[in-house]
């Protein structure tokens, strides 16, 4: 199962890398969300694998029996999707309104900020 | 073990965590607060300078009892989320509080009323909150939650005044920084998988014991996703296509305070946590400091854009940081960490300079700047000597922090024994001398020059507007303090310098930072 899951994370990775090195903003966006799904799939797989004994405590014990499955990996990859998925949002609207304003999807033409055509270096001095 | 369950949290500690709770607190009530803006203003003054006053606390109990350490929910250490805060800690904090303090007053007069309304006055507390966090945390994965918190305040206001230029520089800045950030959770994860812990004493007690191999790849992953945080050099591209988009406040607010954070987690996952990947990182650091302190002034010369410059001269500056983390000694290490303390006042009052000349000049390209001396001669008394600070001319602070990374240097070059170590030194002083040129032509283009660049050059600047009194209270004199910051302490550099050498002495040998969270001692 580790080993399905690796791979389908390692998948995950090459599309989301494959997609970034578009130059719409909807492609990059696409590779970002995939890239935060292979990120959370990885650390799910690093904090091990197991579907035999739930994390729950016993009365009168302090710590649950060592073969118990481990919760946090889940509680980070929690935080991790939330905080992902506001930040997406954010830049969702953001390409929109680039969208709009620029009429561009396009990066190559997004060039508000750094006009083309710099101009030379200041001779004087 | 399970006395340390059972003992209560010790009062004083809550200042560990009260920089960032007040900042959210804060921030939540001047949303609350969004009808009146004159409320919004002196409630965000009154907030920054309380998390000021509670920053100076921390770095005096830390002053005097070492490293403190607070874990919530009194949960055991490794396992509750800590906020554990050393001198590097305490002292970035404190400087972070500072400047935006001063940038709290300085925003009322520069940006439009517009962006007020939509909330600038929140964003930058949150973005004080997230950047006071992971100066306090000691927890690797609050350190990436306080990350995000920072990035989506700076997308915010970044974005703030919505007109074309601000979305096409936040579309490339929000990109980058958040794929830096993607890099980031997944050397976590890779790190929990392989160490089994997220609290950073327990790190460095376990990672003492891995196995160095693949600590270096998770090593690697992290100096990439630091790297594009701090615009280091291969992944820098980002920051001059940005931060000279929004209005100047924020502009200042974004330079003085984001980059740092990257270079203080680089300090501390590198220089602290995994001291054991560097060996093999070590060279990598090197060539990225290298480039980086030559590309930053030789942009800066080239350009024609005022806070375009300033960008390349701030990327320069963490080449110099960068140094140091590859020297790797405690000179070097100190040296790393006064310079970025430095940089944030000194960088961050060279922005405010730039919102003000703007204002005078009527332009953002130095072309059409001139005749400044002339018609004010404090502003340009100051841009002199924030140019003279940047490239570490004596009297100012800029020096004490180069001085140490050439000590730093010489000691691990040790003539002969670490080739790279020379490479860093003349990269130091090149950098020096080359932000010296860039400065020196800033300064002349926009001040000494008396009209505009081209055939008129020698004919007075017509367009020059003088600073009312309004702007002279609220921008010049806010500005002009942070200079008077980086001229006295660098009269009287011992106290900083003394945080900086106790800071990279904790970094090298943590055994404070590690007793603090009540953790066992580790043999390293």
């Amino acid at each position: 199962m580790d080993y399905a899951l690796a791979a389908l994370a390692g998948l995950f990775l090459t599309v989301a890398i494959y997609l970034l090195l578009a130059r719409s903003l909807i492609r990059m966006l696409l590779g970002l969300v995939l890239i935060g799904n292979a990120i959370n799939l990885i650390i799910l797989v690093a904090g091990r694998l197991s579907r035999l004994v739930p994390p729950i405590v016993m009365g009168g014990e302090t710590a649950p029996i060592p073969a118990a499955a481990n919760p946090l990996p889940q509680a980070l990859i929690l935080t991790a999707i939330v905080i992902g998925f506001a930040l997406f949002a954010f830049l969702l609207v953001l390409a929109w309104r680039a969208y709009q304003g620029l009429e561009a999807d396009d990066t190559d033409s997004m060039r508000v900020a750094e006009p083309p055509g710099r101009p030379d270096p200041p001779m004087s001095y | 073990m399970n006395d340390m369950q059972q003992s209560a949290v010790f009062a004083a500690d809550w200042l560990v965590v009260l920089p960032v709770v007040m900042s959210l607190a804060a921030a939540a009530l001047l949303v609350i607060g969004r009808g009146s803006r004159d409320l919004q203003w002196g409630g965000a003054l009154l907030a920054v300078a309380s998390v000021a006053l509670v920053d100076l606390a921390l770095l005096w109990r830390v002053l005097e009892l070492g490293p403190v350490s607070m874990t919530m929910g009194n949960w055991l250490p490794p396992f509750g989320i800590s906020f554990t805060v050393d001198i590097v800690g305490a002292a970035f904090a404190l400087t972070a509080a500072v400047v935006t303090l001063l940038l709290v007053v300085y925003i009322r007069l520069d940006l439009p009323e517009r962006a007020r309304e939509e909330g600038a006055y929140p964003l930058i507390l949150l973005l004080l909150a997230g950047v006071s966090g992971s100066f306090l945390t000691g927890d690797l994965f609050n350190l990436y939650v306080q990350f995000e918190l920072m990035l989506i305040s700076s997308f915010g206001l970044m974005a703030l005044g919505g007109r074309q230029v601000h979305l096409d520089a936040t579309v490339k800045y929000g990109f980058l920084n958040f794929l830096a950030t993607a890099f980031f959770i997944l050397a976590l994860g890779l790190l929990y998988g392989l160490l089994g812990t997220l609290n950073m004493a327990d790190i460095i007690a376990a990672a003492a014991a891995a196995d160095p191999v693949p600590l270096a790849g998770i090593g690697a992953l992290l100096l990439l996703a630091f790297g594009m945080k701090a615009a280091a050099f291969p992944v820098n591209a980002w920051l001059p296509a940005s931060y000279h988009a929004p209005p100047p406040a924020i502009s200042a607010l974004l330079a003085g305070l984001l980059t740092k954070v990257g270079v203080y987690a680089l300090l501390r996952s590198l220089g602290m946590l995994l001291p054991a990947t560097r060996d093999l990182l070590d060279p990598v650091i090197g060539l990225v400091a290298i480039g980086t302190l030559v590309i930053g002034p030789l942009g800066a010369i080239a350009e024609t854009h005022l806070r375009r410059a300033l960008g390349f001269l701030l990327i320069g500056g963490i080449g110099a940081t960068l140094a140091g983390l590859a020297l790797g000694n405690e000179a070097g290490l100190a040296g790393s960490i006064a310079y970025t303390l430095h940089a944030m006042l000194t960088i961050t009052a060279l922005y405010m300079l730039a919102g003000l000349i703007e204002a005078m000049t009527g332009a953002t390209d130095t072309r059409q700047m001139g005749g400044l001396y002339a018609a004010a001669s404090l502003p340009s008394i100051l841009f002199f000597g924030l140019m003279l600070a940047v490239a570490g001319v004596p009297p100012f602070l800029g020096f004490w922090p180069k001085l140490l990374l050439v000590d730093g240097g010489m000691a691990r070059w040790d003539f002969g024994a670490d080739p790279l170590a020379l490479c860093l030194w003349l990269a130091v002083l090149a950098n020096a001398l080359l932000s010296l040129i860039a400065g020196a032509r800033l300064w002349s283009h926009i001040f000494w020059r008396p009209g505009h660049e081209g055939a008129a050059s020698e004919l007075p600047n017509a367009d020059l507007k003088l600073l009312g009194r309004r702007a002279r209270w609220l921008g010049l004199a806010p500005t002009a303090l942070l200079a008077l910051f980086v001229l006295v302490l660098g009269l009287v550099p011992e106290p900083l310098l003394g945080f900086a050498r106790d800071g990279a002495r904790g970094l090298l040998d943590p055994s404070g930072y590690i007793a603090a969270t009540g953790l066992p001692e580790v043999v390293r």
